[in-house]
């Protein structure tokens, strides 16, 4: 795709002619993330966290492959394996470092883009298949930390894994064989670990296959922007490059040191010290906690405490799991003509209504099961399910949303001279 | 359709977790608050006046100080806990020479086996050698210790909530449970029936308050410091937490000094990133009025 003003790639020397000939991959490149691709010119600096999130991974790929190389996930030496590489392999405790908090920031970076798609409504046609690809990508990155949570083999990988593998248990008649072939055990051991290691290596490369289609999806119809109206013109556009790779360049910059502030100087704030402390299948601790991005999902599992015609446990799995998916019925929920929450005045109402739910449970997820933490977190469930599944489609329908400017051109300059004069204004194709 | 399931199912998921809210609030409400010692007279972890001359984002180990706290844990702690992370090779990295390594290494007992015959041996420690669990085993480290088993202390400044602090508090912390108030509530008079078991020790730092462990810093003077420090309780504490410190986190100096390098980098680089983006977009960007 692209429109009809995108530049066209040119080979500069025989050389890159004859590349060009046998394997277009600089054009590929050029027409994917290089000047040959048009972009809206009124993004905003939300849509910087595609491309950080796009960093994050290969950072992730690129420490994990060094790590993996110094490390041994078997339960009896993988814990002195890890102390190993903090001690004695040469920079391996910044490795893991920058290894263990970019699983944290790689998780906020996908955060504030799945934010960012909520609110400017970026699931809805003709994007729909971007959207359902990043819900596939987020579900594979939340397996993939999961896992690698687990490999250190301190107190909270093991109960963490205890816990989240009994997880499959809750389900009728079959669960406890599932939940005994997918550890390779009774309690997570040695195969647990080996496996979960495995999959952990692999995991990463298919979500760069799915970060693949999901960018192929994006330049179907090109990028979404804060109007939510469609490119009409070539006054719309810029370049992707200078322009965003310029854009990119500085939030890269402005991440990169939040992040390394984080890693070098405050490296185990995110991390739980228990584990620190080797896995003991016969010391239960006081307080078994995920990683902070799995908080409002686990305060979710945990809110359901009362066996209505199903046991409460599964109740509870089913509302965790579904209270992801159901992000994939969201371009089907959502039927707003209008895409930016910019003009939606009611729909904006509801999204900070649901921002604030969102931090309710994470506050919650992170508590300990008590009162009165379960019944805050059982309220603001009760909202998470509300708002995708009912308010969000009635607000659709009744709300009345405000005028939407004719043009990117016209909001960015104030007016669309194209527009008063009938020239240039077809649509894209 | 795929809406009106949609809501009947956002329906579902809803009451059945506000039925769970209903009854938990209802338990909750008629069921006493939960009160209980631990809960309300836990004490939070503290360092020793002056903090460490590690905190911050560019303190520095006190090379004397953790040369100290390895005199405190070579004569008191080592007796029950092991040190297993630790190299006596690494013990260079806190001032001493490869000379006084080895002579260290050899005034310790390690398990090895004889050339000739094969037989398992104690034989003095090389620099390679890990410093040496004072128990052979679990079993024997409990049976010694009334079945507490002394957690090994490579990690332990990194493996508690507020870890060097903690372990100072924890140190210094021992008091007798008759005279013991926090916010000018007395222990015994909110909590009557509370005692300490037989065979624990009361310590307001550690989580449940009865702690297995008996004070190991009792009198000043239990360590005499080659360096001439008065050796107070508060001092023998500060100073094996100090490295304690070292021991869990070797490369700390060297992590934030590395930081420091990286964050000027990046600071340069996004400035420059942020003017040529700057320059970039000002061809295109609207005209203030």
């Amino acid at each position: 795709m692209s429109f009809p003003w995108a530049k066209e790639y040119t080979p500069a020397n025989g050389f890159t002619k004859w590349v060009d000939e046998k394997l277009p991959l600089p054009r590929f490149v050029y027409n994917a993330v290089g000047a040959g691709y048009p972009v809206p010119r009124n993004l905003n600096y939300m849509w910087n966290f595609g491309v950080l999130a796009g960093f994050c991974l290969v950072l992730q790929i690129v420490t994990g492959v060094v790590l993996a190389m110094h490390y041994a996930a078997n339960a009896q030496v993988a814990f002195g394996t890890v102390e190993h590489i903090m001690r004695d392999v040469n920079w391996g405790w910044m490795l893991r470092y920058m290894h263990a908090n970019g699983a944290s920031f790689f998780f906020l970076v996908l955060y504030l883009h799945i934010f960012r798609g909520f609110f400017y409504s970026s699931y809805k046609a003709p994007r729909e298949m971007i959207w359902l690809l990043g819900v596939v990508i987020f579900l594979l990155a939340m397996a993939t930390a999961f896992m690698g949570y687990v490999l250190p083999w301190g107190q909270m990988s093991f109960w963490g894994a205890k816990v989240i593998t009994g997880l499959f248990s809750a389900i009728p008649f079959v669960g406890e064989p599932i939940q005994i072939w997918l550890l390779g055990g009774f309690a997570p051991d040695n195969a647990a670990l080996n496996r979960f290691f495995s999959l952990h290596f692999l995991l990463p490369f298919v979500i760069l296959g799915v970060v693949i289609l999901h960018v192929w999806a994006l330049h179907i119809p090109g990028s979404s922007n804060p109007t939510g109206v469609e490119v009409k013109s070539e006054s719309d556009t810029v370049p992707f490059h200078p322009y965003y790779t310029a854009k990119d360049g500085f939030g890269l910059g402005v991440f990169l040191i939040i992040y390394c502030v984080v890693v070098f100087f405050l490296p185990n704030m995110l991390g739980h010290p228990d584990n620190y402390i080797e896995a003991n299948p016969l010391s239960t601790p006081a307080h078994i906690v995920p990683e902070w991005y799995f908080y409002p999902f686990y305060a979710i599992l945990r809110a359901f405490t009362f066996d209505f015609i199903l046991e409460a446990k599964l109740w509870g799995v089913l509302a965790m799991f579904s209270s992801i998916l159901l992000w994939f019925l969201l371009p089907w929920l959502d039927r707003s003509p209008v895409r930016s929450g910019h003009y939606r005045p009611l729909f904006r109402t509801f999204f900070i209504i649901l921002l604030v739910d969102m931090a309710v449970l994470f506050y919650c997820g992170g508590a300990p099961a008590e009162e009165p933490y379960v019944m805050i977190s059982q309220i603001a469930t009760a909202y998470y399910f509300l708002h995708f599944l009912v308010i969000l489609p009635i607000v659709s329908s009744i709300e009345k949303p405000k005028p939407l400017p004719y043009s990117i051109t016209e909001a960015v300059l104030g007016s669309d001279k194209k527009a008063v004069l009938g020239e240039n204004t077809q649509p894209a194709t | 359709m795929i809406r009106i399931l949609s809501a009947l199912a956002g329906l579902v998921f809803a009451g059945v977790v506000l039925l769970a809210f209903v009854m938990g609030a209802t338990t909750w409400l008629t069921e006493e608050p939960m009160h209980s010692a631990d809960h309300e007279f836990h004490l939070d972890a503290h360092g020793p006046e002056g903090g460490y001359s590690f905190d911050g984002p560019v303190g520095k180990w006190d090379v004397a100080q953790l040369q100290r706290g390895l005199k405190v844990y070579s004569e008191v702690c080592s007796a029950c806990h092991s040190l297993k992370f630790v190299a006596f090779r690494d013990l260079e990295e806190i001032g001493y020479s490869e000379a006084q390594v080895k002579a260290f290494a050899a005034t310790k007992q390690v398990p090895g086996i004889d050339p000739n015959t094969g037989e398992s041996v104690m034989r003095p420690g090389e620099p390679t050698d890990y410093f040496p669990s004072p128990f052979p085993n679990a079993v024997a480290a409990a049976a010694a210790n009334n079945n507490a088993i002394p957690p090994d202390l490579s990690l332990m400044t990194k493996a508690r909530h507020h870890g060097s602090n903690y372990v100072y508090s924890l140190l210094t912390g021992y008091t007798d449970p008759a005279t013991f108030e926090k916010d000018g509530k007395r222990l015994m008079e909110e909590f009557p029936d509370f005692q300490t078991p037989p065979g624990l020790y009361f310590n307001p730092y550690f989580a449940n308050l009865n702690l297995a462990m008996a004070p190991p810093l009792g009198v000043d003077g239990q360590v005499t410091y080659d360096d001439g420090t008065e050796a107070t309780v508060s001092q023998m504490s500060a100073d094996v937490a100090a490295f304690l410190t070292w021991t869990a986190e070797p490369k700390l100096v060297e992590r934030k000094q590395t930081g420091f390098a990286v964050l000027v980098f990046l600071l340069f680089a996004t400035v420059l990133a942020y003017f040529a983006k700057r320059q970039v977009w000002s061809s295109v960007k609207p005209k203030k009025a």
